[in-house]
């Protein structure tokens, strides 16, 4: 690919060439002279094309994931808000802190338990969805992808709003479907048993679509002939699924698992707006329990080692998973 | 609805498309799944939909009463009493616009000088913008309040879209489509004595009109659903984002904690507009998520 196309601009410049040295009065054809020059005005093209991005990335990406690492080793308080500098350095005494601190601990555990039981029911269902819908599924798969797809792109305020009357224990959806069996439904998020399944069962219903969306398309890029091949073989639906479906869907495994994992192992808004973290702290979060240290009480410098600790949590993780994926397809 | 439709389709489904389009028991077991599924994945949306409508006393009846005993707008009214929403939802089209634009031209800027031009540090700069895409948000929440803080941008648009003024994942994408453009065209061009301004803004841009689209989408939706930033970069209840707006009252006991109605209609009035506009646009969705997944 590279090297076709290098020569077709190749053939090209050789053709416009001796054209421009002929009718030097042709036009603005002073630029293409020479590939010197198409070098340098790339390159100055190039540097100023990415100035804009570069800038906005040094200041408002670059510069806070620095400034983070350097607060999480001082004081930072709601009074360096106006007086940055005057923070105090305080070497590793945030992360010492941390390690002992029985709310983070909470949170570190919750959010481990929000991704342990979310991500697998997430990408388990996404797959079985996405799965039914290659299969044998025409005319109706657009109507049933936008439905399973819709939650994905609402706004997850208003939704978990609307879910925390769903799951109203007094007249809310969930208790009408219990009060027409004869039950009474529990008080699914004042419970500290019930809080935390109950806030994943609305990441699953929220986030299926995104990996449902992912695994269509891989399904679709296995070739058909692999499967008509194993079906002469003998091979039953379940052994087409294990022996061809999911070796071949390994990569977008992959992918799924990674971005969901990020994503869930970053919940925020679920627990924010349904239940602050509680009853007594059974949905705090690491990133709920972050935003508090940092905007209700300005401990900030604080909230900043929380924040790396769950950076280096997430990148380890990452790492691990994509080494696990990986090592199987072999 | 869903359940009901989905099954009476099966008979006139074509057959041809499919692997495995026999077994017509097999079909009908799929279609029946995948209807229950769809039907637990509509409950909130119908729940909320029915709920904006009922009376306070259907909404406190229980058990609940499935419909309303009477369709009323009174939530809706009740609502749009106590919440500004018009001014809410202008400041989110304020932002989400500034921020979809500014996207559009930085982030093509980037990705046509990374797909096309050949330049010193161009893998560098790539590295980089990989590299973003990892970085989660909430990494630099609270040195970027105290920058906002000092550069005096709290409570102000300015502060709400220079964060988000060029993502990583535009870049990303728009370099993944500008890579197809065949390098000759650029190179005929330039021999037409073209700048790189002139080529980007005439010849690549309007070649890649269907990423743009998919970018616009995306963008949009990412800075009309964002909530913690604008959480944190907003104090004056007058310069709120949508969402912001509806947390702080949905929080606040003694604004909306009891009234389950407003609630489902300050949702319904949010949910309903990007549902319309997703379901008018889902081929562009779908193939985006895709897109960026595969690659």
């Amino acid at each position: 690919m590279r090297t076709m196309t290098s020569r077709a601009a190749e053939s090209a410049k050789a053709q416009a060439g001796p054209g421009a040295s002929t009718s030097p009065a042709g036009g603005p054809a002073g630029r293409g002279g020479g590939r010197k020059r198409s070098m340098g005005v790339q390159n100055l093209a190039g540097w100023l094309f990415s100035t804009p991005f570069l800038v906005l990335f040094l200041v408002f990406m670059a510069f806070p994931i620095i400034a983070t690492l350097v607060m999480s080793f001082t004081d930072f308080g709601l009074r360096n808000v106006t007086h940055p500098l005057d923070a105090e350095f305080i070497g590793f005494d945030n992360y010492v802190k941390l390690f002992g601190d029985e709310k983070f601990l909470k949170s570190l555990f919750n959010t481990a338990y929000f991704v342990v039981v979310g991500v697998p029911l997430t990408i388990g269902l996404g797959l079985v969805v996405a799965v039914l819908l290659n299969n044998g599924i025409d005319r109706a798969r657009t109507f049933f992808r936008v439905g399973f797809y819709a939650p994905v792109v609402t706004t997850i305020v208003a939704v978990a709003v609307v879910w925390r009357f769903v799951l109203d224990p007094s007249d809310g959806l969930i208790a009408g479907l219990f009060s027409e069996v004869g039950l009474t439904a529990p008080d699914f998020l004042g419970s500290e048993t019930l809080a935390m399944p109950s806030m994943i069962a609305m990441a699953v219903w929220r986030n299926l679509g995104t990996v449902m969306v992912l695994f269509i398309a891989g399904l679709q890029a296995i070739p058909t002939e692999v499967r008509e091949a194993a079906r002469l073989d003998g091979a039953g639906a379940w052994q087409e699924f294990k022996g061809i479906t999911v070796p071949l869907l390994r990569p977008t495994l992959l992918y799924a698992t990674v971005i969901t994992t990020i994503g869930y192992l970053n919940v925020f808004e679920e627990p924010f707006v349904m239940t602050q973290g509680g009853p007594s702290d059974s949905t705090l979060t690491v990133s709920l329990n972050m935003y508090r240290e940092g905007f209700n009480f300005f401990h900030m410098g604080y909230a900043s080692a929380m924040a790396y600790v769950l950076f280096v949590v997430i990148m380890g993780i990452t790492v691990l998973q994509l080494r696990l994926l990986k090592d199987n397809t072999k | 609805m869903s359940a009901t439709r989905a099954p009476g389709a099966v008979p006139t489904a074509p057959v041809k498309k499919s692997p495995r389009s026999g077994g017509g028991a097999k079909r009908v077991l799929v279609y029946v799944l995948l209807s229950l599924g769809l039907l637990v994945m509509s409950a909130p949306f119908l729940w909320m939909a029915v709920s904006a409508f009922k009376t306070q006393t259907d909404l406190s009846a229980s058990p609940p009463v499935w419909l309303p005993t009477e369709w009323t707008l009174e939530n809706f009214r009740n609502l749009l009493d106590k919440l500004d929403l018009p001014l809410y939802f202008m400041n989110s089209v304020i932002v989400a616009v500034l921020v979809t634009v500014s996207n559009l031209v930085f982030c093509s800027m980037l990705g046509y000088a990374l797909a096309k031009l050949n330049f010193a540090g161009r893998n560098k700069i790539f590295g980089l913008v990989l590299g973003a895409l990892m970085v989660p948000g909430n990494l630099m929440l609270l040195p970027l309040f105290v920058l906002m803080s000092k550069l005096q941008l709290i409570d102000s648009y300015a502060g709400l879209v220079l964060p988000f003024a060029a993502g990583a994942f535009g870049v990303f994408l728009m370099r993944q489509f500008m890579q197809s453009i065949p390098d000759e065209l650029l190179e005929a061009a330039r021999m037409d004595g073209a700048g790189e301004w002139y080529i980007f803004w005439r010849i690549v841009m309007p070649l890649v009109k269907p990423a743009l689209a998919t970018l616009s989408i995306f963008t949009f939706l990412g800075s009309w659903n964002n909530f913690v930033w604008p959480l944190i970069a907003t104090n004056d209840p007058d310069k709120y984002t949508l969402p912001v707006a509806l947390a702080t009252f949905a929080t606040d006991p003694n604004k909306a904690g009891g009234s389950n109605g407003m609630l489902m209609a300050g949702a319904f009035l949010i949910v309903l507009p990007v549902l319309v506009v997703f379901i008018a646009l889902q081929r562009h969705f779908t193939q985006g998520i895709a897109t960026a997944g595969m690659k």
